[in-house]
Protein backbone atom coordinates (compact mmCIF):
# COMPACT_ATOMS: atom_id res chain seq x y z
CA UNK A 1 0.00 0.00 0.00
CA UNK A 2 2.80 2.43 0.93
CA UNK A 3 4.44 1.66 -2.38
CA UNK A 4 1.27 2.64 -4.25
CA UNK A 5 0.95 5.88 -2.27
CA UNK A 6 4.56 6.83 -3.03
CA UNK A 7 4.02 5.99 -6.69
CA UNK A 8 0.81 8.06 -6.82
CA UNK A 9 2.52 11.07 -5.21
CA UNK A 10 5.45 10.83 -7.62
CA UNK A 11 3.13 10.62 -10.62
CA UNK A 12 1.16 13.62 -9.32
CA UNK A 13 4.36 15.65 -9.05
CA UNK A 14 5.31 14.82 -12.63
CA UNK A 15 1.73 15.67 -13.70
CA UNK A 16 2.14 19.07 -12.05
CA UNK A 17 5.36 19.60 -14.02
CA UNK A 18 3.55 18.71 -17.26
CA UNK A 19 0.77 21.17 -16.38
CA UNK A 20 3.36 23.90 -15.81
CA UNK A 21 4.78 23.13 -19.22
CA UNK A 22 1.35 23.21 -20.87
CA UNK A 23 0.44 26.49 -19.17
CA UNK A 24 3.72 28.33 -19.69
CA UNK A 25 5.34 27.03 -22.84
CA UNK A 26 7.18 28.86 -25.60
CA UNK A 27 5.61 27.13 -28.64
CA UNK A 28 2.53 25.15 -29.65
CA UNK A 29 4.65 22.08 -30.15
CA UNK A 30 5.70 22.18 -26.49
CA UNK A 31 2.05 22.30 -25.53
CA UNK A 32 1.18 19.26 -27.65
CA UNK A 33 4.10 17.42 -26.08
CA UNK A 34 2.98 18.45 -22.59
CA UNK A 35 -0.57 17.29 -23.29
CA UNK A 36 0.74 13.96 -24.55
CA UNK A 37 2.96 13.55 -21.49
CA UNK A 38 0.12 14.51 -19.15
CA UNK A 39 -2.09 11.92 -20.82
CA UNK A 40 0.54 9.23 -20.26
CA UNK A 41 0.85 10.28 -16.63
CA UNK A 42 -2.90 10.14 -16.12
CA UNK A 43 -2.92 6.60 -17.52
CA UNK A 44 -0.30 5.69 -14.93
CA UNK A 45 -2.22 7.46 -12.19
CA UNK A 46 -5.41 5.60 -13.06
CA UNK A 47 -3.51 2.32 -12.99
CA UNK A 48 -1.96 3.08 -9.58
CA UNK A 49 -5.27 4.37 -8.25
CA UNK A 50 -6.98 1.16 -9.35
CA UNK A 51 -4.74 -0.88 -7.06
CA UNK A 52 -4.71 1.78 -4.34
CA UNK A 53 -8.49 1.65 -4.03
CA UNK A 54 -8.63 -2.12 -4.44
CA UNK A 55 -10.55 -2.14 -7.71
CA UNK A 56 -8.22 -3.57 -10.35
CA UNK A 57 -11.08 -3.58 -12.90
CA UNK A 58 -10.62 0.18 -13.23
CA UNK A 59 -7.52 -0.72 -15.27
CA UNK A 60 -9.81 -0.84 -18.33
CA UNK A 61 -10.18 2.93 -18.05
CA UNK A 62 -6.40 3.32 -18.13
CA UNK A 63 -6.37 1.39 -21.41
CA UNK A 64 -9.12 3.63 -22.83
CA UNK A 65 -7.20 6.75 -21.78
CA UNK A 66 -4.04 5.62 -23.51
CA UNK A 67 -5.98 4.93 -26.73
CA UNK A 68 -7.77 8.30 -26.64
CA UNK A 69 -4.69 10.30 -25.77
CA UNK A 70 -2.94 8.82 -28.77
CA UNK A 71 -5.91 9.72 -30.96
CA UNK A 72 -6.04 13.37 -29.87
CA UNK A 73 -2.32 13.99 -30.26
CA UNK A 74 -2.35 12.24 -33.64
CA UNK A 75 -5.18 14.51 -34.84
CA UNK A 76 -3.32 17.63 -33.64
CA UNK A 77 -0.10 16.55 -35.33
CA UNK A 78 -1.91 15.80 -38.60
CA UNK A 79 -3.30 19.32 -38.46
CA UNK A 80 0.11 20.84 -37.79
CA UNK A 81 1.47 18.90 -40.73
CA UNK A 82 -1.26 19.98 -43.14
CA UNK A 83 -1.59 23.61 -42.22
CA UNK A 84 0.78 26.35 -41.26
CA UNK A 85 -0.14 26.12 -37.61
CA UNK A 86 3.30 25.41 -36.31
CA UNK A 87 5.53 28.34 -35.63
CA UNK A 88 8.19 29.00 -33.09
CA UNK A 89 6.65 32.28 -31.97
CA UNK A 90 5.21 32.52 -28.48
CA UNK A 91 1.42 32.31 -28.62
CA UNK A 92 0.42 34.45 -25.67
CA UNK A 93 -1.31 37.69 -26.39
CA UNK B 1 -6.22 5.96 2.47
CA UNK B 2 -8.84 8.70 2.64
CA UNK B 3 -6.08 11.30 2.79
CA UNK B 4 -4.55 10.31 -0.52
CA UNK B 5 -8.03 10.47 -2.08
CA UNK B 6 -8.52 14.03 -0.89
CA UNK B 7 -5.01 15.00 -1.94
CA UNK B 8 -5.55 13.63 -5.45
CA UNK B 9 -8.90 15.42 -5.65
CA UNK B 10 -7.45 18.76 -4.61
CA UNK B 11 -4.48 18.50 -6.95
CA UNK B 12 -6.71 17.57 -9.90
CA UNK B 13 -9.01 20.52 -9.14
CA UNK B 14 -5.99 22.86 -8.96
CA UNK B 15 -4.85 21.55 -12.36
CA UNK B 16 -8.36 22.26 -13.69
CA UNK B 17 -8.16 25.89 -12.54
CA UNK B 18 -4.72 26.25 -14.13
CA UNK B 19 -6.08 24.79 -17.40
CA UNK B 20 -9.14 27.05 -17.43
CA UNK B 21 -7.14 30.24 -16.89
CA UNK B 22 -4.68 29.17 -19.60
CA UNK B 23 -7.54 28.57 -22.06
CA UNK B 24 -8.79 32.09 -21.33
CA UNK B 25 -5.35 33.57 -21.87
CA UNK B 26 -4.44 31.77 -25.10
CA UNK B 27 -5.33 33.08 -28.56
CA UNK B 28 -3.95 30.26 -30.72
CA UNK B 29 -6.84 27.87 -31.38
CA UNK B 30 -4.73 24.71 -31.76
CA UNK B 31 -3.25 25.16 -28.28
CA UNK B 32 -6.73 25.84 -26.88
CA UNK B 33 -8.05 22.60 -28.42
CA UNK B 34 -5.15 20.62 -26.94
CA UNK B 35 -5.65 22.06 -23.46
CA UNK B 36 -9.43 21.49 -23.67
CA UNK B 37 -8.67 17.83 -24.33
CA UNK B 38 -6.47 17.80 -21.24
CA UNK B 39 -9.23 19.49 -19.22
CA UNK B 40 -11.62 16.74 -20.22
CA UNK B 41 -9.13 14.03 -19.30
CA UNK B 42 -8.71 15.65 -15.89
CA UNK B 43 -12.47 15.78 -15.38
CA UNK B 44 -12.65 12.09 -16.23
CA UNK B 45 -9.94 11.47 -13.63
CA UNK B 46 -12.03 13.33 -11.05
CA UNK B 47 -15.06 11.18 -11.89
CA UNK B 48 -12.91 8.11 -11.42
CA UNK B 49 -11.69 9.26 -8.01
CA UNK B 50 -15.38 9.79 -7.12
CA UNK B 51 -16.09 6.08 -7.82
CA UNK B 52 -17.93 6.60 -11.10
CA UNK B 53 -15.88 4.62 -13.63
CA UNK B 54 -18.73 4.47 -16.17
CA UNK B 55 -19.10 8.27 -16.23
CA UNK B 56 -15.31 8.57 -16.45
CA UNK B 57 -15.38 6.24 -19.45
CA UNK B 58 -17.96 8.41 -21.21
CA UNK B 59 -16.19 11.66 -20.37
CA UNK B 60 -12.85 10.35 -21.61
CA UNK B 61 -14.31 8.95 -24.83
CA UNK B 62 -16.55 11.90 -25.71
CA UNK B 63 -14.79 14.87 -24.14
CA UNK B 64 -11.19 13.94 -24.68
CA UNK B 65 -11.42 11.76 -27.78
CA UNK B 66 -14.27 12.71 -30.08
CA UNK B 67 -14.64 16.41 -29.32
CA UNK B 68 -10.89 17.07 -29.63
CA UNK B 69 -10.90 15.55 -33.10
CA UNK B 70 -14.12 17.42 -33.97
CA UNK B 71 -12.64 20.73 -32.76
CA UNK B 72 -9.45 20.20 -34.76
CA UNK B 73 -11.39 19.23 -37.90
CA UNK B 74 -13.59 22.31 -37.49
CA UNK B 75 -10.56 24.57 -37.06
CA UNK B 76 -9.00 23.10 -40.20
CA UNK B 77 -12.19 23.50 -42.25
CA UNK B 78 -12.91 27.05 -41.10
CA UNK B 79 -9.21 28.02 -41.25
CA UNK B 80 -9.41 29.66 -37.87
CA UNK B 81 -5.95 30.07 -36.40
CA UNK B 82 -6.36 32.79 -33.83
CA UNK B 83 -9.23 33.96 -31.66
CA UNK B 84 -10.12 37.63 -31.80
CA UNK B 85 -8.54 39.57 -29.00
CA UNK B 86 -11.21 41.43 -27.10
CA UNK B 87 -9.23 43.50 -24.66
CA UNK B 88 -12.03 45.53 -23.10
CA UNK B 89 -14.15 44.12 -20.32
CA UNK B 90 -17.63 43.03 -21.40
CA UNK B 91 -20.10 43.69 -18.64
CA UNK B 92 -23.18 41.78 -19.75
CA UNK B 93 -21.52 38.36 -20.13
CA UNK B 94 -19.61 38.94 -16.88
CA UNK B 95 -22.85 39.65 -14.99
CA UNK B 96 -24.54 36.55 -16.46
CA UNK B 97 -21.55 34.38 -15.52
CA UNK B 98 -21.43 35.80 -11.99
CA UNK B 99 -25.18 35.25 -11.49
CA UNK B 100 -25.01 31.67 -12.77
CA UNK B 101 -21.96 30.95 -10.65
CA UNK B 102 -23.65 32.42 -7.59
CA UNK B 103 -26.77 30.31 -8.17
CA UNK B 104 -24.62 27.19 -8.50
CA UNK B 105 -22.72 27.99 -5.31
CA UNK B 106 -26.05 28.57 -3.53
CA UNK B 107 -27.29 25.21 -4.82
CA UNK B 108 -24.24 23.39 -3.44
CA UNK B 109 -25.73 23.69 0.08
CA UNK B 110 -28.64 21.43 -0.85
CA UNK B 111 -26.57 18.68 -2.45
CA UNK B 112 -26.53 15.48 -0.40
CA UNK B 113 -23.15 14.28 0.85
CA UNK B 114 -21.39 11.56 -1.13
CA UNK B 115 -22.62 8.12 -0.03
CA UNK B 116 -25.33 9.55 2.25
CA UNK B 117 -27.97 6.82 2.66
CA UNK B 118 -30.62 9.43 3.50
CA UNK B 119 -30.16 11.24 0.19
CA UNK B 120 -33.39 11.39 -1.87
CA UNK B 121 -31.77 9.47 -4.71
CA UNK B 122 -31.13 6.52 -2.39
CA UNK B 123 -34.56 6.42 -0.79
CA UNK B 124 -36.72 6.16 -3.87
CA UNK B 125 -36.40 2.99 -5.96
CA UNK B 126 -32.73 2.14 -5.37
CA UNK B 127 -33.56 -0.52 -2.75
CA UNK B 128 -35.92 -2.22 -5.14
CA UNK B 129 -33.27 -2.23 -7.89
CA UNK B 130 -30.65 -3.65 -5.54
CA UNK B 131 -32.95 -6.37 -4.24
CA UNK B 132 -34.73 -7.38 -7.42
CA UNK B 133 -32.57 -6.36 -10.42
CA UNK B 134 -31.08 -9.83 -10.80
CA UNK B 135 -34.43 -11.64 -10.59
CA UNK B 136 -36.46 -9.24 -12.70
CA UNK B 137 -34.03 -8.60 -15.55
CA UNK B 138 -31.49 -11.41 -15.41
CA UNK B 139 -28.65 -8.94 -16.01
CA UNK B 140 -25.69 -9.56 -13.65
CA UNK B 141 -24.48 -5.93 -13.55
CA UNK B 142 -26.85 -3.65 -11.62
CA UNK B 143 -25.99 -0.46 -13.53
CA UNK B 144 -26.48 -2.24 -16.84
CA UNK B 145 -29.79 -3.64 -15.56
CA UNK B 146 -31.04 -0.12 -14.77
CA UNK B 147 -29.83 1.39 -18.04
CA UNK B 148 -30.81 -1.41 -20.38
CA UNK B 149 -33.97 -2.74 -18.74
CA UNK B 150 -35.64 -0.39 -16.25
CA UNK B 151 -34.80 2.73 -18.25
CA UNK B 152 -34.58 1.12 -21.67
CA UNK B 153 -36.86 3.65 -23.37
CA UNK B 154 -34.84 6.49 -21.88
CA UNK B 155 -31.65 4.91 -23.20
CA UNK B 156 -33.25 4.38 -26.60
CA UNK B 157 -34.18 8.07 -26.69
CA UNK B 158 -30.60 9.04 -25.84
CA UNK B 159 -29.27 6.85 -28.62
CA UNK B 160 -31.68 8.50 -31.09
CA UNK B 161 -30.51 11.95 -29.97
CA UNK B 162 -26.85 11.00 -30.37
CA UNK B 163 -27.59 9.50 -33.79
CA UNK B 164 -29.34 12.67 -34.94
CA UNK B 165 -26.50 14.84 -33.61
CA UNK B 166 -23.85 12.77 -35.38
CA UNK B 167 -25.79 12.93 -38.67
CA UNK B 168 -25.98 16.72 -38.27
CA UNK B 169 -22.24 17.00 -37.63
CA UNK B 170 -21.41 14.75 -40.57
CA UNK B 171 -23.64 16.80 -42.88
CA UNK B 172 -22.05 20.06 -41.71
CA UNK B 173 -18.45 18.84 -42.02
CA UNK B 174 -19.02 16.98 -45.30
CA UNK B 175 -20.64 19.99 -46.97
CA UNK B 176 -17.88 22.33 -45.89
CA UNK B 177 -15.20 20.07 -47.29
CA UNK B 178 -16.91 19.67 -50.67
CA UNK B 179 -17.44 23.40 -51.05
CA UNK B 180 -13.82 24.09 -50.17
CA UNK B 181 -12.59 21.52 -52.70
CA UNK B 182 -14.80 23.05 -55.43
CA UNK B 183 -13.39 26.47 -54.65
CA UNK B 184 -9.81 25.22 -55.00
CA UNK B 185 -10.15 23.73 -58.47
CA UNK B 186 -9.71 26.36 -61.19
Amino acid sequence: MTLFVVAAVTILISMALAVVRAVASPTVFDRILAVNMFGTKSVLLVAVFAFLSGRPDVLDIALLYSLLNWLGVLAALRMVEREEFYSSEPDDD
Amino acid sequence: MIDIDIAINMLLLLFLIAMATTILRLRRMLAVAMILSLYSLLTAGLFMVMDAPDVAFTEAAVGSGVSTVLLLVTLTLTRTHYAKNTARLQWRPLIIVLLTGGALLYGVHDIALMGDINAPAHRHVADHYIAEARNETGVPNMVTAVLASYRSFDTLGEVVVIFAASIGVMLLLGDGRREHRDGDTP
